[in-house]
C-alpha cells in the first residue's frame, strides 16, 4: 500500500490548482451546468472560502475537485492538479491514496456523515488502517488522541459508543477526527457549522482553525454564511449559477467589494448593532435555472446595476485595483459608471426583471 | 443564572398571552426519570408585539412554543390567552380556541403536505371551519397568497415545485388564513439562505402589520432575533436567563450566558477576529438532571457557591430589563470562558446521558 502519508513531493508549487473546471449533469430536463469554467488555486496551510447561495455550485466544486461525484450522467471538464500532479482523469481505485490520505472532508450533517451502526472508534481507525501501515492497537490509540485533541471529554469511552450517543456538537468534531485521521494536506469543510448552535459553531470553527495551525493543513471552506468566512479565510471567491463571480483576498473583499452580487449579499444579513425592525435589504427573484441560464450576467435579472449590456454579454473575470482581486461585472461597485448605472436605474425606475416577477 | 420568577410580567389586562410557571416534563421510557424540559418559565405578550425567544438547541424554546399550544399540554403553570386559561380547556373547547393560535415551523418543505396542493393546503383551515361561503373562501385565499408574493393562479401546484422560500410563505399564509391573533414561528427562517431569509423576515413583518398579529418568535440567531422582536427572552435549559427589550439586552447583557451568545456570533467583518476567550466552552447538562441552584452555573466562570445552592429569581437590573442571576454582568463586562466556574467538574456524565441533549 502506498503510504501516501511520509512521501514528500518535493513540489514547491501551490497545493491544489483548479483551471477552468466545469461539471455538467444530464436530467431529464436537460443539462445542468452546475459548475462552470472555475479556476481556484490554494497554498499549503491557508483557508479559501467558498460563499454562495442555495444552488451556486459551491457544494458541486468541492465535491467535483475530491472527484466524489456520481459517475451517471456526469460530465466533468478542466483540470484538477493537487501537489502538481493531474488528479481529474484518476479511475477510482487511484483517488484512493487521495481520499483521507491527502485530502478529506467534513459535511454538513454530522448524524448522516456517520455511519449509525458502527462505533466510533471503529469509523476512526477504518480510514488510519487503510492508509497507514500500523498495527491495530496502535490505530486505537491514534483514535483515542484524536478524539483527545478535537477535545472531546473522555476519549477512551467514547470510542466505544455510537453516534447517536453524542450531541450534534461532539459528533462533528468525531467527523473532524476521522477526517484528520490521515494528516490530510488539504480539508475540505462543507457548511461544517450550519447543523449547530452558535455557540457550538465557535467551538467547532475554533477547533478547525487550531488543527489547520497545527498540521499546517490547507483548507477549503463552503458556506452560505459571509460571517463564517470573514474571520477564518485568507481568501474569499464567490460562486453565483456555478461561476465564481468575485474573489480576493479576504479583506479586500469586504472593504472594497465590486460585484453587485457580494455587495447584495453581505447587505442582507441581519445586523446586531442595526435597531429592531429595521427593514432589511434583499435580492430580489431567485438563482437562475441552471438547464437554461439567462444570457450576459447571470445575476442581472437581480441586479440593481444592471444595463442592457448586462443582459446581453457576459462579462470575463477581470483584475480589481487590489493585487489577486477579480470579478465579473461591467458596472462595479463603487466606480463612476457602476454609481452612473445604478443612479440611472433609479431615475428610471429600472428595477430588475426577477423583481417584478415576484416569484420569489 | 437561569431561573424563575414573575416581577417581568406586565399588567395581566394588557397582555393578549400570559403564561406563568410553565412546567413540561417528558417521561424516560419506564424508568421513571423525566426529561425537565421546561421549568417554571414565565412571559407575556401584549397584543401587536413580538416576542423573541433564543437560546441552544434543548433550552426549551420550542417546547415553550407548543405549550402554549397545548401541545402537548403542560404539567404545570397557567396559559392565558385573551382572557382564557388554556389548561383549563378540553376537547371541543380546545378545538374551538385554535383557529386564533397558528404555528409556523422551521422545515418549510416537510410542514406543508406534498400530495395536496397548495390552494387546499391554504384554505383546508377555512373549510374545515366553514368561515364564509365558497366564494367568499376562495377569495380569502387568493388574497392571502397573493399577500404572501404567491401568484394564486399557480395554487394548483403542488409543494414540490416551489422553493424553500416559497414553500414558507405559503406556510405564512396557511397560518393566517384563519385571522389568528397570534402566530407562534417555530425556527421560521433558519433552514433558509441568508437572501431569503431576509425576504421571509420582512414579510412576516408586513403581514403583522397587515393582519394585526402577535407573534412569538422562536430562533437561535441573535441577530435576527433583534430584527423581529419588541421584547427578548433569552433561556437555557428550560430556565428563563434575562427578559428585556432587544435594544438593552444586546446593548448592555447582564446574564453571562447572554454574553456568551453574543460572542459567538460570527461577524460579517474580516478585522474582527474571532476571539476564543469569550466562546462558550462545554456541552448543555443532560435535563434529565439538571445541576441544582441555578443551571447554568456548571459553565459558567463567574459561579459561585451560591449558584449551586441557590435558584436565582428574575429581578430588575435596569427599567423593563430583567436578569435571573446572583453575579449579573456589569455593564461592558466581558467574561474569559477559558476560567470555568464552581461544578465544572459535574458537566461531563460518564453514562452518556449528559451529551445526548
Amino acid at each position: 500500500m502506498s503510504d501516501a502519508r511520509f512521501e514528500e513531493s518535493g513540489y514547491g508549487g501551490p497545493l491544489l490548482e483548479v483551471t477552468d473546471l466545469t461539471t455538467s449533469f444530464s436530467t431529464d430536463r436537460g443539462v445542468v451546468r452546475a459548475v462552470d469554467g472555475v479556476s481556484l488555486t490554494l497554498e499549503r496551510g491557508k483557508t479559501l472560502g467558498i460563499v454562495g447561495e442555495s444552488g451556486s455550485g459551491k457544494t458541486v466544486l468541492s465535491r467535483s475537485i475530491m472527484n466524489l461525484l456520481p459517475k451517471r450522467g456526469l460530465q466533468r471538464e478542466g483540470s484538477v492538479r493537487f501537489e502538481g500532479k493531474e488528479i481529474s482523469e484518476l479511475p477510482a481505485d487511484a483517488m484512493r491514496h487521495y481520499w483521507g490520505a491527502q485530502m478529506a472532508m467534513i459535511f454538513q450533517d454530522p448524524m448522516t456523515s456517520l455511519n449509525p451502526v458502527m462505533k466510533i472508534g471503529n469509523q476512526i481507525t477504518e480510514a488510519i488502517r487503510e492508509h497507514l501501515d500500523v498495527t491495530p492497537d496502535y490505530a486505537g490509540d491514534l483514535a483515542e488522541s484524536l478524539l483527545a485533541s478535537v477535545r472531546i471529554p473522555e476519549p477512551h469511552v467514547r470510542l466505544n459508543e455510537y453516534p447517536h450517543q453524542l450531541s450534534g456538537g461532539m459528533r462533528q468534531r468525531v467527523c473532524i477526527a476521522v477526517a484528520l485521521a490521515c494528516g490530510p494536506k488539504l480539508l475540505f469543510a462543507d457548511e461544517p457549522t450550519t447543523a449547530l448552535d452558535v455557540t457550538v459553531q465557535a467551538q467547532v470553527l475554533d477547533l478547525i482553525a487550531g488543527q489547520q495551525a497545527e498540521r499546517f493543513m490547507a483548507m477549503v471552506l463552503v458556506t452560505h454564511d459571509l460571517g463564517v468566512v470573514a474571520g477564518r479565510a485568507e481568501r474569499v471567491a464567490v460562486m453565483y449559477a456555478g461561476r465564481v463571480v468575485e474573489e480576493a483576498p479576504t479583506g479586500v473583499l469586504f472593504a472594497d467589494m465590486k460585484m453587485p452580487y457580494s455587495e447584495a449579499l453581505l447587505a442582507s444579513i441581519p445586523k446586531l448593532d442595526a435597531h429592531s425592525h429595521v427593514r432589511l435589504n434583499t435580492i430580489p427573484g431567485r438563482p437562475p435555472d441552471l438547464v437554461h441560464p439567462p444570457a450576459g450576467c447571470k445575476f442581472a435579472p437581480r441586479c440593481p446595476y444592471v444595463q442592457d449590456r448586462c443582459l446581453e454579454e457576459e462579462p470575463p473575470l477581470r483584475a480589481g485595483p487590489t493585487a489577486g482581486h477579480q470579478f465579473r461585472c461591467w458596472f462595479p461597485v463603487g466606480t463612476p459608471e457602476g454609481q452612473e448605472a445604478r443612479a440611472k436605474n433609479e431615475r428610471e425606475g429600472r428595477v430588475p426583471a426577477a423583481a417584478v416577477a415576484g416569484g420569489h | 443564572m437561569a431561573g424563575t420568577g414573575t416581577v417581568h410580567l406586565r399588567d395581566p389586562d394588557a397582555t393578549l398571552l400570559r403564561v406563568e410557571d410553565l412546567v413540561v416534563e417528558f417521561p424516560v421510557g419506564h424508568s421513571g426519570e423525566r426529561v425537565h424540559a421546561v421549568s417554571g418559565v414565565s412571559l407575556d405578550i401584549a397584543p401587536r408585539e413580538t416576542l423573541g425567544l433564543v437560546g441552544e438547541s434543548g433550552c426549551g424554546k420550542s417546547t415553550t412554543g407548543r405549550a402554549v399550544m397545548q401541545l402537548p399540554p403542560p404539567v404545570a403553570g397557567t396559559v392565558r390567552f385573551d382572557g382564557v386559561d388554556l389548561t383549563t380547556l378540553h376537547g371541543e373547547a380546545l378545538r374551538r380556541m385554535r383557529p386564533r393560535l397558528q404555528m409556523i415551523f422551521q422545515d418549510p418543505i416537510s410542514s406543508l403536505n406534498p400530495r395536496r396542493r397548495i390552494r387546499e393546503i391554504v384554505s383546508e383551515g377555512l373549510d374545515i371551519w366553514e368561515i364564509g361561503a365558497k366564494n367568499d373562501r376562495d377569495a380569502k385565499v387568493d388574497e392571502v397568497l397573493e399577500a404572501v408574493g404567491i401568484d394564486p393562479a399557480g395554487g394548483g401546484r403542488r409543494p414540490h415545485e416551489f422553493s424553500g422560500g416559497q414553500c414558507q410563505r405559503i406556510s405564512i399564509a396557511r397560518a393566517v388564513v384563519t385571522d389568528p391573533k397570534l402566530i407562534i414561528c417555530d425556527e421560521p427562517v433558519s433552514a433558509l439562505d441568508v437572501s431569503v431569509q431576509a425576504q421571509i423576515l420582512n414579510l412576516l413583518e408586513d403581514m403583522k402589520h397587515r393582519y394585526g398579529l402577535t407573534l412569538v418568535f422562536i430562533a437561535h440567531d441573535l441577530a435576527v432575533v433583534k430584527n423581529v422582536s419588541d421584547r427578548v427572552l433569552v433561556m437555557y435549559l428550560g430556565k428563563m436567563c434575562e427578559v428585556g427589550a432587544p435594544e438593552d439586552l444586546f446593548a448592555s447583557p447582564s446574564h453571562p450566558y447572554t454574553g456568551a451568545l453574543l460572542a459567538a456570533i460570527p461577524v460579517p467583518d474580516p478585522s474582527v477576529r474571532p476571539d476564543e476567550e469569550h466562546v462558550l466552552g462545554g456541552e448543555v447538562p443532560s435535563p434529565i438532571h439538571p445541576p441544582s441552584g441555578c443551571r447554568f452555573r456548571t459553565r459558567c466562570p463567574k459561579a459561585q457557591e451560591r449558584c449551586a445552592n441557590e435558584e436565582p429569581t428574575l429581578r430588575e437590573v435596569a427599567p423593563n430589563h430583567y436578569v435571573a442571576c446572583h453575579f449579573p454582568l456589569e455593564p461592558g463586562e466581558l467574561i474569559d470562558f477559558t476560567r470555568v466556574g464552581l461544578g465544572a467538574s459535574v458537566v461531563p456524565s460518564p453514562d452518556g446521558h449528559g451529551s445526548s441533549s
